[in-house]
């Protein structure tokens, strides 16, 4: 036992660690909280909302592997909802251009912050703080008041439901209800997949992980770490495009305070699922199931009947330190028992 | 063309240069700005004497205004350049720290009653424990980044989360307000001087922490452990108490910027009071050309870089920028900033006049 703990690799260790934290805390759930937790509909729900984030933390994940960090996701995600939002009501656009529109504004993003990121050798830090100050400025400089896309079409895709058989639940009148999940999911789960064969069996995928555990040593084996290093912040802001459309699928309004906080979310969840931000560790799956943790700790505190505003925060918070200093520890004993 | 000289001369005079070139960019930054606004409305530098509501003479204008909230962020400027050279990371959580010590505060000042007629206790010992409990904070992200080797942004980004909501916790989610007049004059006027308060707290601060570089070997360990933490220990210093230390110092600063910000409106209002703060600070930091990755730092250039932050807010805001709009303009500035600062940027500037092909080596 011991033997095979020491020869796990950091990443697969980590993703070990998140998932069984995610089962024993869901299960932990249905056991002492029953009732909502039993039906998998509860399940589906924090997919529904949480699609965005999936597709952010992937993003996220992947400019974190590569030891950068991109803290724009968040605004860009806001500034697509309400340039989509306008260009649908206001403009009278179709769905397809408003896909396009929001895929262009995450690529303008993610060559701007790349070039300079790996290029000029600027911080990635204080190019994304910039990137996320201009996101969140234009959002309110493209119109600055919230307001619903009364679009059908989009109104149409926005209902489209994807019925899961055989899992629905009889609600409280006696009436069946299927369980569903939206559109979003499934770009989700695509892009988990993609990501998660990009990183594990793709030169450009090892290329990310070798940059991001020693740029020296990449560079000596040949790999172009500049290159490598734009293309991870391309990535994750196309992501973040991608993203900022699912969640404006979600939600169908545009409004400046729209996914505030979501480059936070994306951040802890990267971390909760085993991302270090020193570069190097991480893994696609682990990220998802920390997206799921997330998510599923608030609702956990909501159903256990702490609902006064301030408990979702702190507890986010006590679990991000919590997983941050399980890493520390088991990454230092680790050091330990190599030396 | 700063630049070119300091690139030409090479040798003993280099250190000599580099300081000079430290605080050229934020000056040069704040030229920039100033000239800006004389051309187009030299009302910019109109300061007028006027009578505030409770009839005592008051300065106002908008330089003026950058005198009074650019000192918030100079004096968290101070504490920020320590943490910054100290682990080579930043705290993203001064925002949310400055509204839990301006919430414990309101809760000494006011006890349980939310509309006191009189206050519970002195204003000076109510300070005092919001600092202990600021410190308290700025000890907790500091274990996090010392003991356990967690980088900082991401440390912090715990109370970052948290904050906020702790701040609510700590009055029960009530607005407390103060009657008391005298408590308004840490954020406003003293009666009698027509010079905004926050500005001569700054300058105390700033003294203070002048005296302690200058005194004590703070500045040289700080750097040595920022600059190689592991030959730092070997020369005998103890990083983790160093780091630890520079985190508590910005706890300390996060407390005075908490007794000015809730004395400006004698309440507080949690998730807006100091808000964004954290950038500003940071922003004001990278102005004055301290190295984000830690080691040596300039404490004038990150002073002297907060007031030209706000310089640049203040002018914004005077051209009728919508506040939520007011980020999207600061980012191309700053874009713009650091760009001209990148080492590459500057190779490439002073090599432009012989057209050689110069490559792109990677380090």
């Amino acid at each position: 036992m011991s033997k095979k703990f020491k020869n796990m690799s950091d990443t697969n260790l980590l993703l070990t660690i998140t998932i069984v934290v995610f089962f024993v805390m869901y299960i932990g759930a249905m056991i002492f909280l029953g009732s909502g937790f039993l039906k998998p509909q509860t399940f589906f729900n924090i997919l529904n909302a949480q699609a965005a984030l999936i597709i952010l933390s992937c993003g996220m994940s992947l400019v974190m592997i590569t030891g950068g960090i991109d803290i724009s996701v968040g605004g860009v995600t806001a500034l697509i909802s309400m340039c989509c939002a306008v260009y649908l009501d206001q403009k009278g656009g179709n769905v397809f251009m408003a896909v396009v529109i929001a895929l262009l504004i995450g690529l303008a993003f993610g060559l701007v912050q790349g070039f300079l990121v790996a290029y000029l050798d600027i911080q990635p830090f204080i190019v994304s703080l910039a990137g996320m100050f201009f996101a969140r400025g234009m959002t309110t400089i493209v119109n600055s008041n919230p307001f619903n896309v009364e679009n059908e079409a989009f109104v149409a895709l926005k209902g489209t439901r994807i019925i899961i058989p055989g899992l629905g639940s009889v609600n409280k009148i006696g009436k069946y209800v299927d369980a569903y999940i939206e559109i979003g999911v499934i770009v989700a789960l695509l892009v988990v997949l993609v990501m998660f064969i990009l990183l594990k069996w793709t030169k450009l995928g090892r290329a990310f992980y070798a940059v991001g555990g020693n740029s020296q040593s990449a560079l000596m084996l040949g790999i172009n770490v500049k290159r490598t290093r734009f293309l991870s912040h391309l990535l994750c802001s196309l992501l973040a495009g991608v993203g900022g459309f699912v969640y404006f699928l979600h939600v169908g309004s545009g409004s400046p305070s729209h996914a505030s906080g979501a480059e936070m979310n994306a951040i802890a969840s990267s971390i909760i699922g085993g991302t270090m931000l020193t570069g190097g560790v991480g893994n696609i799956i682990g990220t998802f199931f920390g997206v799921l943790s997330l998510s599923t700790i608030q609702n956990i505190v909501s159903s256990a009947g702490l609902d006064e505003p301030w408990w979702i925060g702190i507890t986010i918070a006590a679990m991000l330190c919590l997983f941050l200093i399980i890493q520390s520890v088991i990454m230092a004993i680790r050091k330990k028992s190599v030396a | 063309m700063e630049n070119n000289h300091a690139k030409q001369s090479k040798g003993s005079s280099f250190f000599a240069d580099l300081t000079r070139n430290q605080l050229f960019i934020p000056m040069a930054a704040l030229l920039l700005l100033l000239v800006f606004n004389l051309i187009m409305d030299p009302g910019f530098f109109k300061i007028t004497l006027g009578y505030n509501s409770a009839g005592h003479p008051v300065l106002s204008g908008f330089l003026i205004t950058i005198l009074d909230y650019g000192s918030e962020l100079a004096i968290l400027a101070i504490g920020m350049t320590l943490v910054t050279a100290a682990t080579g990371g930043q705290d993203i959580s001064v925002g949310a720290a400055i509204a839990i010590s301006g919430s414990v505060l309101l809760r000494m000042l006011c006890g349980t009653n939310t509309r006191p007629e009189t206050l519970v206790m002195p204003v000076l010992l109510a300070f005092v424990i919001t600092c202990v409990v600021a410190m308290l904070f700025g000890a907790f992200n500091g274990t996090l980044v010392a003991v356990f080797g967690i980088q900082p942004m991401i440390a912090t980004l715990i109370l970052y989360t948290a904050g906020r909501s702790i701040a609510a916790w700590v009055n029960n989610n009530e607005l407390p307000i103060i009657s008391e007049p005298s408590f308004a004059y840490y954020g406003g006027f003293i009666p009698g001087c027509p010079i905004p308060t926050p500005f001569f707290i700054a300058v105390l601060c700033v003294a203070v922490i002048a005296l302690v570089l200058k005194f004590t070997t703070l500045r040289l360990y700080t750097q040595a452990v920022g600059i190689n933490e592991y030959s730092a220990k070997l020369n005998g210093l103890n990083p983790v108490f160093i780091k630890i230390l520079s985190f508590v110092i910005l706890g300390l600063c996060v407390a005075v910027v908490g007794l000015i910000k809730v004395s400006r409106f004698s309440s507080i209002n949690y998730s807006v009071i100091a808000k964004d703060i954290e950038m500003d600070a940071i922003l004001a930091v990278a102005l004055g050309g301290n190295a984000l990755s830690g080691g040596k730092f300039n404490m004038t250039a990150s002073i002297i870089g907060a007031y030209v932050i706000q310089c640049l807010t203040t002018t914004l805001y005077k051209f009728d920028v919508q506040a939520d709009a007011l980020p999207a303009y600061k980012a191309v500035v700053v874009i713009a900033l650091v760009v001209l600062s990148a080492p590459i940027v500057r190779e490439k500037l002073a090599a432009l006049m012989p057209k050689s092909g110069s490559r792109e080596v990677a380090k």
